[in-house]
């Protein structure tokens, strides 16, 4: 009877120690949410988001520039990461037999594991220094080097979910092989290939580490992908370790944009799984 | 031939691009030994182990930023552990259906945020934190340093060790939990003496993963940990981690040799990672065979 007893108290006792310790640390990421917001909101206004920044000491400025560069790069990255996942995915989905798709999985897991600012060392000793200036390019190489491996993972678990009978229809109604990839597969799995590149997206966009020496910042507007480029998680790092009132607070504000839209991409693509998932 | 074989020039297309990976990943791994030559030929294998770096005298030795690297590191592992194991077990085994999607999401979100966000709230609630412990256990109350950085490190690795976790103890088969609640087993002891030990293996690979990321985490660190290029001698004590010493240095390294000795750190950094992540990858390889 005492034994019973003692079991069930000891039940009782270790579910409560894993619900404390469980949302024990719920505590610590919940205040960095309510720092970004209580700090960065007061900062948002219409000028934050379209100005330059203004010299410390000077009222108002803002990060115009860097949400600029932020999207520059992450368009740059995607153009030369998508294509290349895409096709990647699909020749180990489709193709890839025996050894050699082990050793492009083997890559594939190894390029995700790499730390982002050895791929900024990488992408400085490729790019930047033959040309012999930073650039938004160099920049954009690091994070699509980034992209890739999720890319390439999530296409090809996309398309090996598509049952064989549709390749059989098609290919039965005597459509190449190469047609049926890019007009029956492809546009089938659309919704999960789009899915992996927005959370590839995410995890480059707030990336500060590879730009540090390759993107470099710059404190004015610049279009030209030749040319150092600013970026929000850039001018949040530069900001915060700056002396200056005014400044700090602008990284919080940065931080805001930053978030949104990084949780935005994550929030989309969920939603695109989600209702993948559901039919 | 264009027209004849479109099939197999597409073939060739999906080869070129598979085999073009493999080569970027052997092409990293060649880029970052090349532009360590001139430290690897200056220093040799004594640059794991020297004690010493002076960027003036140009003198080189990565072991003040191994340490720092391999202390934060593990000391946010260690106190990660409990509170990711058990969200992992609340959410698996406890938390009901409704609830626990939602929850492993907003986790799953949380470790979305950019690591240069974590870093400015550690800088302004975090440093003022450690100083007061610091200032109640009479150390040098920097704020900054060891401690923090571990701290930061912890909060975040947190949400990636918790949601694996969670995936792994959701792969337990049903049929085994039933048996042993069919033996009268309480919750508490299915947990301990069924779902972990069956699981335990992906539990270790999850964690191994999270090493994984705090071993090459770079901005939070960065801010945080002080940026002292001397072996540490207490925890309490500012230091650098291989990351952070990179960051910090290399786009003011004026001179080749200091800028090839922090590419080595770099190739230092690759290996280890690489090493953890090969470990983990291999365990989970065989947890699939079984």
């Amino acid at each position: 009877m005492s034994r019973l007893f003692y079991r069930k108290l000891k039940d009782r006792l270790a579910l409560a120690a894993i619900v404390l310790l469980a949302f024990l640390p719920a505590f610590p990421l919940f205040h960095i949410l309510y720092g970004i917001l209580k700090q960065g909101l007061s900062v948002l206004s219409w000028e934050f988001l379209t100005h330059l920044p203004k010299p410390p000491g000077e009222p108002g400025g803002g990060v115009g520039n860097a949400i600029l560069g932020t999207l520059m790069l992450a368009v740059m990255a995607s153009g030369m990461a998508v294509p290349v996942g895409v096709l990647c995915g699909v020749y180990l989905s489709e193709y890839a037999r025996g050894k050699f798709g082990e050793v492009v999985r083997v890559a594939a897991d190894v390029l995700q594991g790499v730390p982002s600012i050895v791929l900024g060392i990488v992408a400085y000793l490729w790019v930047v220094k033959p040309m012999g200036h930073f650039s938004a390019f160099s920049g954009a190489v690091a994070l699509a080097v980034m992209m890739l491996p999720v890319i390439v993972r999530s296409t090809e678990e996309i398309l090996k979910m598509i049952p064989e009978t549709l390749r059989e229809a098609s290919l039965a109604l005597g459509v190449n092989y190469w047609r049926t990839v890019l007009k029956v597969l492809i546009p089938t799995g659309m919704v999960g290939i789009t899915t992996g590149i927005l959370l590839s997206l995410a995890r480059i966009m707030g990336e500060t580490a590879p730009l540090l020496f390759t993107a470099f910042g710059n404190p004015f507007w610049n279009l030209n992908p030749l040319q150092p480029v600013e970026a929000l998680p850039l001018t949040v790092f530069k900001y915060a370790i700056s002396p200056y009132e005014e400044w700090i607070l602008q990284a919080w504000g940065a931080s805001v944009v930053l978030t949104l839209m990084v949780l935005g991409l994550n929030l989309i693509s969920r939603f695109l799984a989600w209702r993948l998932g559901g039919r | 031939m264009m027209s004849r074989n479109p099939d197999r020039i597409f073939y060739g297309l999906c080869l070129a691009v598979a085999l073009g990976l493999v080569f970027l990943v052997l092409g990293i791994g060649f880029t970052l030994l090349s532009g360590s030559w001139l430290s690897l030929k200056k220093f040799g294998l004594a640059f794991i182990w020297h004690r010493v770096w002076d960027p003036v005298s140009e003198e080189f030795g990565a072991l003040p930023f191994i340490v720092g690297t391999v202390v934060t590191s593990l000391v946010a592992l260690l106190i990660t552990i409990p509170f990711a194991l058990s969200s992992g077990i609340f959410l698996a085994e406890y938390a009901p259906a409704r609830m626990a999607g939602p929850l492993a999401a907003l986790i799953e979100l949380l470790a979305g945020i950019p690591s240069v966000i974590y870093g400015l709230w550690a800088l302004f609630y975090l440093v003022p934190l450690v100083r007061w412990v610091e200032m109640k256990f009479g150390a040098p109350p920097f704020g900054l340093g060891l401690p923090t950085a571990s701290l930061v490190l912890a909060i975040m690795i947190l949400p990636y060790a918790a949601s694996i976790t969670r995936e792994v103890l959701k792969m337990v088969p049903p049929e085994i939990k039933e048996a042993a609640y069919g033996l009268g087993a309480t919750k508490w002891e299915v947990i301990r003496g069924v779902c972990i030990p069956y699981s335990l293996s992906g539990i270790v690979a999850g964690l191994l993963l999270s090493l994984g990321r705090a071993l090459g985490e770079t901005m939070a660190v960065t801010m945080v940990i002080g940026n002292r290029s001397e072996v540490p001698t207490s925890f309490w004590d500012l230091a650098n981690t291989m990351a952070s010493v990179i960051a910090n240095e290399f786009t003011e390294a004026s001179k080749d040799l200091h800028l090839s000795a922090l590419v080595e750190i770099g190739l230092l950094l690759f290996l280890i990672t690489l090493l953890v992540n090969t470990l983990a990858r291999i365990i989970i390889a065989k947890l699939q065979v079984k």
